[in-house]
């Protein structure tokens, strides 16, 4: 226990509040890349994602090509980006961004298989353009398995930007490199700790967001006492077939 | 008027599912298509929309082709009832039903105040509209449907087995209200349904089909009682068996009607309206 207190003590050293290497600093620069990494690999994988749930072609691909990636391990990927691109930020980016990709590509793509099909038949059929079927119908539908995606793609880029100053970036991973290379342990938990904090955080407010976002008609069957459809079959003379799935 | 010509739909996979159909459905009446599961009663509906495009044939509604017209548009100005309602489940009622006239660009509080008005008109009850379909039973889903298949005014309603889920007792209620509406609005209604007692109590015209869209007979329902075309037409209806082989039996000095098994299904009694329509209950 007293590795524990010495980390908490070292994190609430004045000596560590200000500088370069204080831990202010730090902390803006680990959010600052994790935002970025965030914001970039959305750009990349909602468009593409929401593309593959509409017309429902080129999952395959996707999954495996992102799968594929997804398995490189990071800290090597970092290390081989950083000796072509050089010591600085693009490595981290872009090995960060190969991380956070794939979970928020199957959150964007899955939310749109999760809405009933019917529903968008019906939508094309009272005369919605495609352009108006994704953005009122499978959007606003698809948003609470977006969330999940983006929420844990954020988790994993949170974690892992530890590894960005390992090629110089910056970030909170400076004081578990530093803390290592001087055996200074107290150092190194109180880096981890910050970075498990900020995860936490970020956990919060997706959690809470994932609670916004579902629409409230959907919420609205979940929460509320309402007449569901018996699971019993209705002894009717003819009873209805399900001609075209 | 709505005019198919030697239409034929083929689809990727090779199956032919409907082989050189013709029909005229006239205007303001209802056609009503019944067949079994797979004779593509839903197919010939859906080329009206264009929700499948036809592979051969033509097309016509009021005389214009509609390959020539853009589908969106051609959708939008026919309504469209289906099984199982397709409403949007995050959306209200009200907005639900003012879906179409909001994407034609209808000010929003005008299209809210239409909306209401076709609950009236569908029987719902105006308190209804904040709710979400979610917490509707399926008869009211049924309903805020055929509002919304009204919404825009269209000339033709189309509706596929709109009335197949939901329990005998809504569904017949929901039929009644379909033959009022029907008086009261005069629309051009297509109807698909399996249920051949549906399709007589609702179709001025009614087709019945076979595999690969093929029509057996197509005539009122008193045409096709009174001559069945063939021998699958007459069984398709029941008119060997059950409660429509009908025969009369004088007993005690009245006419009694009875159906094949011998029950009694009433007594015959003078001054019937003797017009083919069905008596107002």
């Amino acid at each position: 226990m007293n590795l524990l207190v010495d980390a908490f003590a070292w994190i609430f050293d004045p000596a560590h509040q200000a500088g370069a290497n204080g831990i202010p600093t730090r902390l803006v620069q680990h959010l600052g890349i994790s935002l970025l990494v965030l914001l970039v690999a959305s750009a990349i994988a909602i468009p593409v994602g929401y593309l593959i749930g509409h017309t429902g072609k080129g999952r395959t691909l996707a999954v495996s090509l992102t799968g594929g990636f997804r398995s490189l391990p990071t800290l090597g990927l970092l290390i081989i980006l950083a000796l072509w691109l050089g010591v600085g930020l693009e490595a981290p980016l872009i090995a960060l961004i190969v991380l956070a990709v794939p979970p928020i590509l199957a959150g964007a793509y899955s939310g749109f298989e999760a809405v009933d099909r019917r529903t968008i038949d019906a939508a094309r059929a009272v005369g919605m353009t495609e352009w108006q079927i994704v953005s009122k119908v499978e959007v606003p539908l698809g948003l609470p398995l977006l969330i999940g995606g983006l929420r844990s793609g954020t988790l994993q880029i949170i974690a892992t930007a530890t590894l960005a100053d390992y090629v110089g970036a910056g970030g909170l991973g400076h004081f578990i490199f530093v803390g290592q290379k001087s055996n200074d342990y107290p150092q190194m938990l109180a880096g981890s700790l910050l970075v498990i904090a900020l995860a936490l955080l970020s956990e919060g407010i997706f959690a809470l967001l994932q609670k916004l976002v579902v629409p409230r008609g959907v919420v609205a069957n979940q929460s509320t006492d309402v007449r569901r459809p018996s699971s019993r079959r209705v002894a009717v003379v003819g009873f209805p077939t399900e001609e075209r799935k | 008027m709505i005019e198919f010509r030697q239409v034929s739909k083929r689809f990727p996979d090779g199956t032919l599912a409907v082989e050189d159909f013709s029909l005229v459905i006239p205007s303001r009446k209802t056609t009503v298509f019944v067949g079994s599961s797979g004779c593509g009663k839903t197919t010939i509906l859906r080329m009206i929309n264009r929700m499948i495009d036809r592979s051969s044939g033509s097309i016509e509604i009021d005389g214009e082709d509609i390959v020539a017209l853009d589908k969106v548009k051609l959708r939008r100005r026919i309504g469209y009832v289906m099984q199982n309602s397709g409403l949007l489940p995050h959306r209200k009622v009200v907005d639900n039903v003012a879906t179409v006239p909001l994407l034609n660009g209808v000010p929003k509080k005008e299209a809210h105040t239409r909306a209401l008005e076709l609950l009236d008109t569908v029987g719902l009850d105006r308190s209804l509209a904040n709710r979400y379909p979610s917490q509707l039973s399926g008869g009211q889903q049924q309903r805020v449907g055929v509002a919304r298949g009204l919404a825009a005014d269209p000339n033709i309603l189309l509706m596929d087995e709109p009335f197949g889920a939901v329990d005998p007792l809504v569904r017949a209620e929901l039929q009644q209200e379909l033959i009022r509406l029907q008086r009261e609005l005069d629309k051009t209604v297509v109807f698909v349904t399996h249920d051949i007692d549906e399709a007589f109590l609702l179709g001025d015209q009614v087709v019945i089909l076979q595999k690969g869209g093929v029509i057996v007979q197509k005539g009122s329902p008193t045409e096709i009682l009174t001559a069945p075309a063939n021998d699958f037409v007459a069984d398709f209806i029941g008119a060997t068996k059950g409660k429509r082989a009908l025969h009369i039996d004088r007993r005690d000095g009245r006419d009694v009607v009875l159906d094949s098994e011998g029950r009694a299904a009433g007594v015959l009694v003078d001054g019937s309206t003797g017009t083919g329509e069905e008596v107002p209950t």
